[in-house]
């Protein structure tokens, strides 16, 4: 994809997304039975208050007018004030969305690099034990959800081995906040201890978070490979006597990596959503124990708050995806469409 | 040409026999893979446990809001094969009665998305560059976009948390997924011979797409709705793990998991085999799914 084929076709088309989600989410906050300000403040606060903060929110305006308060203001980073927590809602995203992303980022490279890795494994050695293995551990990956890997994981590697810490982010001091993502942080002031510290209470957590994507992106590697590998150029290129690591890394992976990049976008969506499941066995402080309360608690500005955050990582993600796809296939940097 | 009795039901009889013959073809097929068979057979198991959930099950009291301090957190035994729970109830118990809302779960969810996914499919697939489906998929794709689980939680959060609810939920994310699927086979088979013969000859839209393409989607759609109830079930799973699913006291698998949780590593039992038993269930699915996938040569899904 060149940069005209994306400023025509794929930006128009992430913007239209994201409308279309705000105005999905804006119409399931308002569709809300009750009175959310009086199910906010509760039952001792007088009615001018309610009057007030009703006031405050717009939410004595007419829906439309309601829809592009709620739109301006989502563009100047105002997402209003959290009924719950009483705070701005882009406050409270600040405080809790890193650790969310650190945990989907870290687990983002386990699930790309562990998948490619035994799909390509299990492709070169069809049919042996390792391909076995592959085909083991991406069935259960499939249908184990990330609950109950992250179970699994506690219960063995935190309390029978206990090799890893079972909740929270970081046992020592913490370093100082600059972007919010403990590793990082600690880095940046060089404290190794934290660092190592905080990156082994990362490890459980992203590991059960990333098995599902990782088995879905082992099998896709391993088909799509093991397809290439039967094609007439990789057959040519081994007659020619080209070394079995030259047609790996220079002919084979580019083209039979496609297909499970691609799904990388998918794949991080399931990252984000199911780091909600995860984060609530290891006590992860990140964006889910906010989301599912305000969930709980029908705080309409912080729900959708979290839920276009989320949807905007998602949309930038994929935007990353398409531009590494397009870079590693021709038919779509030259054409723009698959051929 | 006119038929009479005889002839016609002769035809029919014949009909029946081609079915007949090309379901034991398939059997044979289907037979021949071990892991098929093993997972129709946890299949069958888990519907039979099901259905019959009351008198299998040791303890029948135990499903709803049933409370016996005296016995409450044993460990597995040969009394409670699973052990029991916070109040003393049996788990294994609970957990049979558990699979009837997953399975629940599954089927309402894809009785409901499956049709209007499936029919929004053939239009959009049938009228491939023009405007209708364009709309009919950017829609799809929007929907696709929000990560599964979000959309879930932002919608059971509006209505009230209840096992209905979550059903509501999950069928709201899952219909895009059968247009999609649908989408693209329709719109390579409208090119085939026998679509345009029924063009040329002056059929219906509605003959077309219902009995010219809809007929060569059912082998992809069947696959797809065994594969989908493994994953429905997870979904459904993980809404009541955070609470936003079936409510206490209903025995649901993701409540049970979520509330023993807590009680890790000491009173394990009581969140493993739940948890197992979900894993146990999907797997079941997902086995006989991948058999249909191979048998039916369907590679679209």
């Amino acid at each position: 994809m060149n940069l005209k084929t994306f400023i025509t076709h794929r930006l128009p088309f992430s913007i239209i997304v994201l409308l279309g989600l705000s105005i999905l989410i804006f119409s399931i906050a308002r569709v809300i039975p009750g009175d959310p300000v009086r199910v906010a403040l509760g039952d001792r606060v007088s009615e001018e208050v309610v009057e007030r903060v009703r006031k405050e929110m717009f939410l004595d305006r007419p829906i439309h007018i309601q829809y592009f308060m709620w739109i301006r203001n989502m563009a100047k980073g105002e997402l209003g004030r959290s009924l719950f927590t009483r705070r701005e809602v882009s406050e409270d995203i600040k405080e809790f969305f890193p650790a969310t992303l650190e945990l989907a980022l870290l687990s983002g490279f386990f699930m790309s690099f562990f998948g490619i890795l035994l799909g390509t494994l299990a492709a070169q050695r069809k049919n042996s034990w390792i391909d076995n293995i592959v085909r083991v551990i991406s069935y259960l990956g499939v249908v184990t959800p990330a609950f109950v890997f992250a179970i699994l994981f506690v219960l063995f590697f935190g309390y029978v081995l206990e090799i890893f810490p079972t909740a929270g982010r970081i046992s020592v001091l913490p370093p100082p906040r600059v972007t919010g993502m403990m590793t990082i942080d600690s880095l940046l002031v060089g404290n190794i201890r934290a660092f190592w510290n905080s990156l082994q209470h990362l490890i459980l957590p992203s590991i059960s978070l990333s098995m599902a994507s990782m088995a879905q992106i082992s099998r896709i590697t391993r088909s799509s490979m093991s397809d290439n590998l039967q094609k007439d150029y990789i057959q040519a290129h081994k007659t020619y006597g080209i070394s079995q690591r030259k047609i790996m890394f220079k002919y084979l992976m580019k083209p039979s990596l496609i297909p499970s990049i691609s799904i990388l976008g998918i794949s991080f969506a399931a990252l984000i959503s199911n780091a909600f499941l995860v984060e609530m066995i290891f006590n992860w402080p990140g964006l889910s124990r906010y989301g599912i309360n305000a969930i709980l608690s029908k705080d309409l500005n912080a729900i959708t708050g979290v839920v276009m955050v989320l949807g905007l990582t998602f949309v930038v993600v994929n935007i990353l995806v398409d531009f590494v796809v397009a870079y590693l296939d021709p038919r779509i940097r030259i054409r723009g469409d698959k051929g | 040409m006119r038929l009479d009795k005889k002839e016609k039901q002769k035809i029919k009889a014949l009909k029946w026999a081609k079915r007949v013959d090309k379901f034991r073809r398939i059997w044979y097929k289907f037979s021949k893979n071990y892991l098929s068979i093993i997972g129709l057979g946890i299949v069958l198991v888990v519907i039979l446990l099901a259905i019959f959930a009351p008198w299998v099950t040791p303890y029948p009291k135990h499903s709803g809001a049933f409370i016996n301090f005296p016995s409450a957190m044993q460990a597995p035994s040969l009394q409670h094969l699973m052990g029991t729970d916070t109040v003393g109830r049996d788990i294994l118990s609970r957990v049979i009665f558990g699979f009837r809302f997953s399975l629940m779960m599954g089927i309402v969810v894809l009785g409901l998305a499956g049709p209007p996914g499936i029919i929004l499919g053939l239009i959009a697939g049938y009228h491939k560059g023009k405007m209708v489906d364009t709309i009919i998929m950017r829609i799809a794709d929007i929907f696709i976009a929000v990560p599964p689980l979000i959309l879930a939680m932002a919608i059971t959060a509006v209505l009230t948390p209840n096992i209905f609810n979550a059903m509501v939920a999950v069928t709201l994310m899952w219909w895009p997924w059968y247009t999609r699927l649908i989408y693209g086979i329709a719109s390579s088979i409208k090119n085939e011979y026998f679509v345009q013969a029924a063009e040329v000859m002056g059929a219906s839209k509605f003959h077309i797409i219902f009995k010219e393409i809809l007929p060569n989607c059912f082998s992809a759609i069947f696959t797809k709705l065994t594969l989908d109830m493994g994953f429905v079930i997870i979904i459904g799973s993980s809404l009541s793990f955070v609470g936003l699913g079936a409510q206490p006291p209903t025995p649901d698998l993701g409540t049970m998991v979520a509330d023993g949780a807590g009680y890790m590593p000491d009173q394990w039992w009581m969140t493993v085999f739940p948890a197992l038993a979900i894993v146990f269930v999907v797997f079941g699915f997902n086995l006989l799914g991948d058999g249909l996938r191979d048998v039916l040569a369907v590679e679209e899904v």
